[in-house]
């Protein structure tokens, strides 16, 4: 982390750039928050840790909007937000001075908690710099360990892999922290007949409290005014109605950031019921894969989307690809 | 003072929800929520914290005020009726519970919701004590006793034994119901595990947190300070901290088209949503700070302006673990407390 944060300072010392957007060392061992950071002062509470799981590209798009460059520290799967959020004209790639940081796999504190792992008072093993394989925590109730990779957020065990998309330098070391296969969990959803599919989603979607985290989080939803907000049409509502979340909501959002999601996985991350919204968003990646041929969203910033793009050989609709 | 054995909870559960509903910590899909209580509910009252606080109990996270039916040229308007049956809450903390006496101050004053009273006036609360407490809780700020929280029933599993003290009306009626499978116990047990529970809570990392400097009197002040434009940034404006609340109370009134007619319904607002509090003239709060800054004073300092000093944060700490930002009251404190050493 020290290289990180000297270069981040020569950075800002040489004008390069005029703000960091980081992250900033919070008041427990696994709570750092997206900052920004103007002076090396400021930068005293930079941290980059096992920790630093949310996506800084979505935070792009405000800073595009100010005057100069901003420092954007990306980990590999959050560059191709990045991509795809160029090629939506959301962020100016100008604006943008992207450092890639290195990235062994983040973690999840509800996994360490759920190993009924509590009053944590400090975490080691979680910092970007050597190779913990276990984590050991301190807590008010003992010494707990628990493996890192037990503790790594659902879509690290399924790592797009340690390249960075878009960077104008790296710093640190990547590894791709895959072990599984990311459209395992699609397949035994679709092995599953209708009732049981229908039971699944119903069970899982009927503990959304439509707190919007998945949405606000996510950077294929950057509409500056979304149809859910908009007071203009009946689609306008907060009420948690049960019937609405299970077939609406989640369903229209899904079939909005098709073709366009990175599977980047925020929407999981954050959401406070621990909804599995990604599988979603994978059943849409796997049979746009399936119709249209393998595409990732955000690998680059030039390639025409399926989703968007006509050509003789698309697949009518009805026709299984 | 009563105990009955854990394994003989189920059983008790069953008496209670012959007479009346009864709601609960239950597991659904990995997540403990309070739901209501049926013989295939994953009952979980090892869990501290629910993701949801009980406050829906109360108050709804949406509910039918009344209907209106469109007949021809007749138009029929049908109120929803109040809550007429009594239920028991069972398992809310100590927190949770002055949530709710926070949601009194708002609600059962003039004019009195009277949807929110009659279920008040119908529900037993049977609290249990914290058995481990963790590190984001904070309730001992606010004067908060999770080892002895008051309600109807108070409650404390200790070991394979849950403890029952009744403490009000609601509550000996309570424990009539049950006594076939309560059995007396004296307070030795309960005692120790009170001291042990305080014990942790002098330990806890926020227990020391100082709340000096936030009241009703420093509403300018704390309102226009710089602070607000820094620590809001990361804020992704989602309604989760005001959905966990046990406080948060503001809510939206709006029309449902049913085709033939209209539901007006309530639900739960979030301050940190763009429409919300939106007039016929537009929004009094343009921007996310302003929006941010709203949830804070309004905890910190317009509730206690308003209610000799009350505040209305508990401590829960679920905004602590919950945001998707790790932002939350906690942080916002602290950065007050570090700007120039002082809170104002």
């Amino acid at each position: 982390m020290q290289e990180l944060i000297s270069r981040i300072k020569a950075l800002l010392a040489d004008k390069t750039v005029d703000r960091v957007l980081g992250w900033k060392a919070g008041d427990m061992p696994y709570n750092p928050e997206p900052a920004y950071f103007e002076t090396e002062e400021d930068l005293k509470d930079f941290v980059y840790d096992g920790f630093c799981g949310a996506n800084l590209s979505k935070y792009m798009i405000e800073a595009s909007k100010l005057e100069g460059k901003t420092l954007v520290c990306l980990k590999p799967c959050d560059t191709y937000s990045f991509n795809q959020l160029i090629k939506e004209h959301r962020v100016d790639r100008e604006k943008a001075y992207i450092i890639g940081v290195g990235c062994k796999g983040k973690l999840d504190i509800d996994k360490i908690k759920a190993q009924g792992i509590k009053g944590i008072k400090s975490i080691s093993g979680a910092e970007i710099d050597g190779a913990a394989d276990t984590l050991k925590i301190d807590t008010m109730y003992g010494e707990k360990t628990c493996s890192y990779a037990d503790a790594m957020l659902e879509r690290c065990h399924v790592c797009k892999g340690k390249e960075h998309m878009i960077y104008d330098e790296i710093i640190g070391e990547s590894k791709d922290t895959a072990d599984g296969n990311r459209f395992d969990e699609v397949a035994k959803i679709e092995a599953m007949s209708p009732e049981e599919k229908f039971a699944f989603f119903q069970k899982e979607l009927s503990k959304c409290i439509r707190c919007n985290a998945c949405r606000n989080v996510c950077p294929a939803c950057s509409c500056r005014k979304c149809v859910f907000d908009s007071n203009k049409f009946d689609s306008a509502q907060k009420a948690n109605v049960v019937s609405f979340e299970e077939k609406m909501f989640h369903i229209i959002r899904a079939f909005h950031v098709a073709g366009r999601c990175t599977d980047c996985g925020e929407c999981s991350r954050v959401c406070p019921q621990g909804i599995p919204l990604h599988l979603f968003n994978r059943k849409f990646i796997k049979d746009i894969n399936a119709f249209y041929g393998d595409y990732q969203a955000g690998a680059d910033v030039d390639a025409k989307a399926p989703l968007t793009n006509f050509t003789f050989d698309d697949i009518e609709p009805g026709e299984r690809g | 003072m009563y105990k009955i054995a854990k394994a003989n909870l189920p059983a008790l559960f069953r008496l209670i929800a012959e007479n009346q509903e009864l709601y609960l910590p239950v597991n659904t899909a990995d997540q403990v929520n309070f739901a209501a209580w049926t013989e295939d509910a994953q009952v979980d009252l090892d869990k501290l914290k629910t993701v949801k606080s009980p406050k829906d109990v109360f108050f709804p996270q949406s509910e039918n005020l009344y209907s209106c039916v469109k007949d021809g040229k007749k138009i029929s308007i049908e109120p929803e009726a109040l809550k007429e049956q009594n239920f028991v809450v069972f398992g809310m903390k100590a927190c949770d519970i002055r949530g709710v006496e926070v949601l009194d101050k708002v609600f059962l004053a003039e004019p009195v919701d009277s949807f929110y009273k009659a279920r008040r006036d119908h529900g037993t609360i049977v609290a249990m004590a914290c058995h481990e407490p963790e590190e984001s809780c904070f309730c001992k700020v606010f004067g908060i006793d999770c080892a002895d929280p008051a309600a109807d029933v108070a409650a404390w599993m200790i070991g394979d034994e849950l403890f029952w003290k009744p403490i009000t009306e609601k509550g000996e009626a309570l424990t009539k119901l049950a006594e076939s499978l309560l059995e007396n116990a004296d307070e030795a047990k309960v005692e120790a595990e009170k001291t042990a529970i305080r014990s942790i809570v002098e330990q806890l990392p926020y227990s020391d947190l100082s709340l000096e400097g936030w009241n009703g009197d420093v509403l300018m002040d704390k309102f226009n300070s710089p602070v607000w434009e820094e620590l809001y940034k990361p804020c992704l404006a989602c309604g989760t901290c005001t959905f966990v609340c046990p406080t948060c109370q503001c809510y939206d009134i709006k029309d449902y088209d049913t085709g033939h007619g209209i539901q007006r319904y309530r639900c739960w607002d979030s301050c940190m949503y763009s429409d919300f509090t939106m007039m016929a003239h537009g929004n009094n709060r343009t921007s996310q700070m302003q929006r941010f800054r709203q949830r804070f004073m309004h905890k910190l300092v317009y509730f206690p302006a308003n209610n000799g000093g009350m505040y209305s944060c508990v401590g829960c700490g679920r905004c602590v673990e919950k945001c998707p930002a790790s932002l939350n009251i906690v942080k916002v404190v602290k950065a007050f407390q570090k700007q120039g050493g002082s809170n104002s």
